[in-house]
């Protein structure tokens, strides 16, 4: 490892790391989880670390706050936060410094503020902690930093609950906690991960602002290029616990130096210029496969005869048409109601009113005896890779067992899964093993295999690939169209991520409220949308300024 | 597009699993282990090895005290041989006790799935019936019971898993509820498969865990349960002995052969307290909520 140019006693150096060595407990996948990491965070800068899952970013950042999990120590190196040497620190002393020096805000904000508590007393208990002011310079300190953060109404916010909050109103209190003892270096884990796009764009404003106005110091921990390209000063590479390259942002995502690094970027999913090429010109013209007409569903909770009852309309007067062999996009934020769209077509849930015409027949008022017979044909991949494959049942179970429940041989079953397993990308091995064993993305291709089983003629994508690494999310996108062009099946690529959207879709849907405010070609949603939403939504994507908008070649392009 | 490399690292052996070796870290659920498994042992093969029967009576050699002559524990107020009425009364406990655990659990667990994947109308049915059940006092309805039906020990078997199934409905209800809300569920409809295979294949494996916990408890409530309504009277009849109704008989001479009462006494403690430490060892192993390595 290269210990990097600066003494680190330097005075504009925030914080030092140097070949920081953090070991795991005997038994797991490897010795260390983090190796000979070494790196500076400049006074006044934003550093991006960025890493895929398991890259030991997160770790890194645990082990300056002194938050290491029960099992794990650092074994070798230093950290020096504002000149002070932390590593060998007595616990109490750090603790002075967490929130003082040091502070944190994390991925999900829901877990990490107590449901308990007001906002108010959250924010007055991290400085009561620490002895600061009195009680009434402690309120008025906390309005003035839920108004610092943007919140609407601090007073009123003071004496909110944490579950009455929106996603990006919860991480805003985060931010406002990290900052009510002044600190001088911000670390934020992925802060913006969880939260939609135009709400991600809006945090990350926030944190480059109050960075900027009070000249701290941030290290930002993310696993996403564009949010780099975004807020980044400098940048830190890392791979399975080492660092892989270190340097100015603007030179790591315009001239990357290790293989790993220019991986990752090209794994970057962008906007893509030009719609989807179609060869065949047969099918663009074939009858629609799905017809969905004025579609209404509405979430009643509570009781109407209390008065308690609470009306969410989910899905309002949604009519749309896929074809065989096209994508169809359905976009929106969280709430918008494209994943109950996406349950709604494939009968998880049932309809309030509409059509649902699927090959000419009309599915929605079906009851689930008759409808039984037709699920095989629309199938659906799910959204978290770990949730979706029963843990108690092998691979070859998870495959088998819908089509043997509609009457297909054992043999048979047996021989179509291997047969999938091998289109799919995994080795036929797999079909022993339990999904434990397997990866995230490796799990995601069971997942796609076990909604081709049938042979569908409707594939409905939910969030397929959000809970991926990029370089996974490209191979799973590659994967589907791949598929799409073998089989000729029609698909709904559900996705909050507009990216991914511009990748695979024919057709886009934007949904918002409920309702589709825009339908298109990706060309036309993207450069030049004409509803007030899609702009902000397309306004709100990060980093696509760093590369022009012209469109590095990916997988989907060369893909065979 | 080439094969993905799948790990191919060895698979680990069950011994090796998180789960077992946090079980058998834990020293008390591994002491009730081996305590049962010797107890067990000596119930079934010990009275082959002794050298009197359980039934043998020798009133010449009544009271005597443990450790007189080939006596080993003793004899009681008809000079039966203790060892061999204790090892052949833990037969009786441990059998009854087993079984009204496997009853208790196959319906608990039943009802449990039914009233867990069920609509609201069945949920509520079928968890308003348990509160119903669970209201009554156990050893009232226990005693009620035995006093109007013929105590056998199949009879009594039926009685404990009666009174004992609802705790493992609730666990399972409770489990089942929050398992359906899963992917896995919503996959598994979506392939179209029945009802009954969701329930009982698709769900029910996820809940084997807090299931197998129950059912280690279970046991020694049955056992306890069991040596209560013997010790009554109403329970298993003698001459066939059980661990409880051998305590009935020691009742009268508790100042003058105080050992008729101390060891069956400890055998029951020692049974039911090693089924509650294994309980406890594999509550602490399966619950993922305090991890620590």
């Amino acid at each position: 490892m290269v210990a990097g140019g600066h003494p680190a006693s330097a005075p504009d150096v925030a914080l030092s790391v140097r070949d920081l060595t953090v070991s795991l407990p005997v038994g797991m996948e490897r010795l260390n989880a983090i190796e000979g990491v070494s790196f500076n965070l400049n006074r006044g800068q934003i550093l991006c670390v960025i890493g895929e899952s398991g890259s030991g970013k997160s770790m890194t950042a645990s082990t300056i706050m002194g938050l290491l999990p029960r099992g794990m120590e650092t074994s070798a190196g230093s950290i020096t936060l504002e000149g002070r040497e932390i590593v060998g620190m007595e616990a109490e002393e750090l603790r002075s410094l967490r929130g003082r020096v040091v502070s944190m805000i994390f991925q999900d904000p829901l877990s990490a503020l107590n449901p308990l508590m007001t906002v108010g007393a959250q924010i007055e208990e991290a400085m009561a902690a620490h002895g600061e002011g009195t009680a009434q310079s402690r309120r008025t300190r906390t309005v003035e930093l839920l108004t610092e953060v943007g919140l609407p109404d601090p007073a009123m916010m003071y004496h909110q609950y944490p579950f009455r909050l929106s996603g990006g109103q919860r991480q805003r209190v985060m931010i406002a906690m990290a900052l009510s003892l002044e600190p001088t270096i911000l670390i934020a884990d992925e802060p913006t991960t969880a939260l939609d796009v135009t709400t991600q764009a809006q945090i990350l404003t926030l944190i480059r602002d109050i960075q900027r106005r009070k000249g701290m110091s941030v290290m930002f921990i993310t696993h996403d290029f564009g949010v780099v390209a975004e807020i980044a000063d400098s940048v830190v590479v890392m791979e399975k616990g080492h660092v892989v390259e270190r340097g100015e942002a603007a030179k790591v995502l315009k001239a990357p130096d290790h293989p790993y690094t220019k991986r990752l970027i090209a794994a970057v999913p962008h906007l893509r210029a030009e719609d989807r090429p179609r060869e065949a010109t047969a099918s663009a013209a074939a009858e629609p496969l799905l017809k969905v007409r004025n579609l209404v569903k509405t979430y009643r909770s509570g009781s109407r005869l209390f008065r308690t009852e609470r009306v969410v309309p989910a899905v309002q007067d949604v009519s749309f048409e896929v074809r065989p062999g096209h994508t169809l996009g359905v976009v929106g934020e969280s709430g918008s109601g494209k994943s109950s769209l996406g349950r709604l077509l494939n009968r998880l849930m049932d309809v309030d009113s509409g059509k649902i015409l699927f090959d000419g027949r009309d599915i929605a008022p079906l009851p689930e005896s008759e409808f039984r017979s037709m699920r095989p044909k629309i199938q659906m991949i799910f959204q978290d890779p770990f949730a979706s494959l029963n843990p108690r049942m092998t691979v070859g179970q998870i495959l088998t067992v819908g089509p043997k429940a509609h009457g297909m041989s054992g043999s048979k079953a047996r021989e179509e899964a291997m047969e999938l397993l091998n289109l799919v990308g995994l080795d036929v091995r797999a079909f022993d093993r339990y999904p434990h064993e397997f990866s995230g993305g490796q799990r995601q291709r069971v997942g796609v295999a076990r909604a081709l089983m049938f042979k569908p003629q409707l594939l409905i994508a939910d969030e397929a690939v959000s809970a991926l690494d990029v370089s996974i999310q490209a191979q799973i996108l590659e994967l589907l169209d791949r598929i799409q062009r073998e089989t000729g099946v029609a698909m709904i690529f559900i996705t909050h991520d507009l990216r991914v959207a511009s990748q695979i879709c024919d057709e886009i849907a934007v949904m918002h409220k409920g309702r589709i405010v825009e339908f298109g070609r990706p060309s036309q949603i993207f450069f030049n949308p004409e509803a007030d939403y899609t702009r902000q939504l397309v306004a709100a994507i990060p980093g696509e300024r760093f590369d022009d908008k012209t469109t590095v070649p990916t997988q989907a392009d060369t893909g065979t | 597009m080439t094969t993905t490399d799948i790990n191919t690292t060895a698979v680990p052996r069950w011994w090796q699993s998180r789960v077992a070796r946090r079980f058998f870290g834990h020293r008390l659920a591994l002491l009730g282990l081996v305590m049962i498994t010797l107890l067990t042992l000596a119930c079934i093969f010990g009275p082959y090895l002794l050298p009197y029967d359980s039934l043998h009576i020798d009133l010449r050699g009544r009271f005597s005290p443990p450790m007189s002559g080939q006596h080993y524990l003793g004899t009681d107020p008809l000079g039966r041989d203790i060892a061999a009425r204790l090892l052949t009364a833990g037969r009786i406990s441990l059998l009854v006790g087993f079984f009204a655990m496997v009853l208790a659990t196959i319906l608990g667990t039943l009802i449990g799935v039914i009233a867990g994947y069920g609509g609201r109308v069945v949920n509520a049915v079928l968890m308003r019936f348990v509160d119903g059940f669970l209201s009554f006092p156990t050893i009232f309805m226990l005693l009620a019971l035995a006093v109007a039906l013929k105590p056998s020990p199949v009879m009594i078997t039926i009685i404990i898993a009666l009174t004992g199934w609802m705790e493992v409905a609730r666990i399972v209800e409770a489990e089942v509820r929050s398992l359906k809300e899963r992917e896995f569920v919503l996959a598994g409809r979506m392939l179209g498969l029945g009802k009954m295979h969701m329930m009982f294949r698709e769900i029910l494996p996820n809940c084997m865990g807090p299931i197998i916990v129950a059912a280690t408890l279970t046991v020694a409530r049955a056992i306890l349960l069991e040596a209560y309504v013997s010790f009554l009277g109403f329970g298993i009849q003698p001459p066939l002995p059980s661990w409880g109704n051998m305590l009935n008989g020691a009742q009268q001479y508790l100042g003058s052969a105080p050992w008729l009462a101390i060891i069956p006494g400890i055998a029951i403690t020692l049974a039911v307290t090693s089924f509650n430490f294994i309980g406890d060892g594999l509550r602490d192993a399966l619950d993922v909520r305090n991890d620590s390595f």
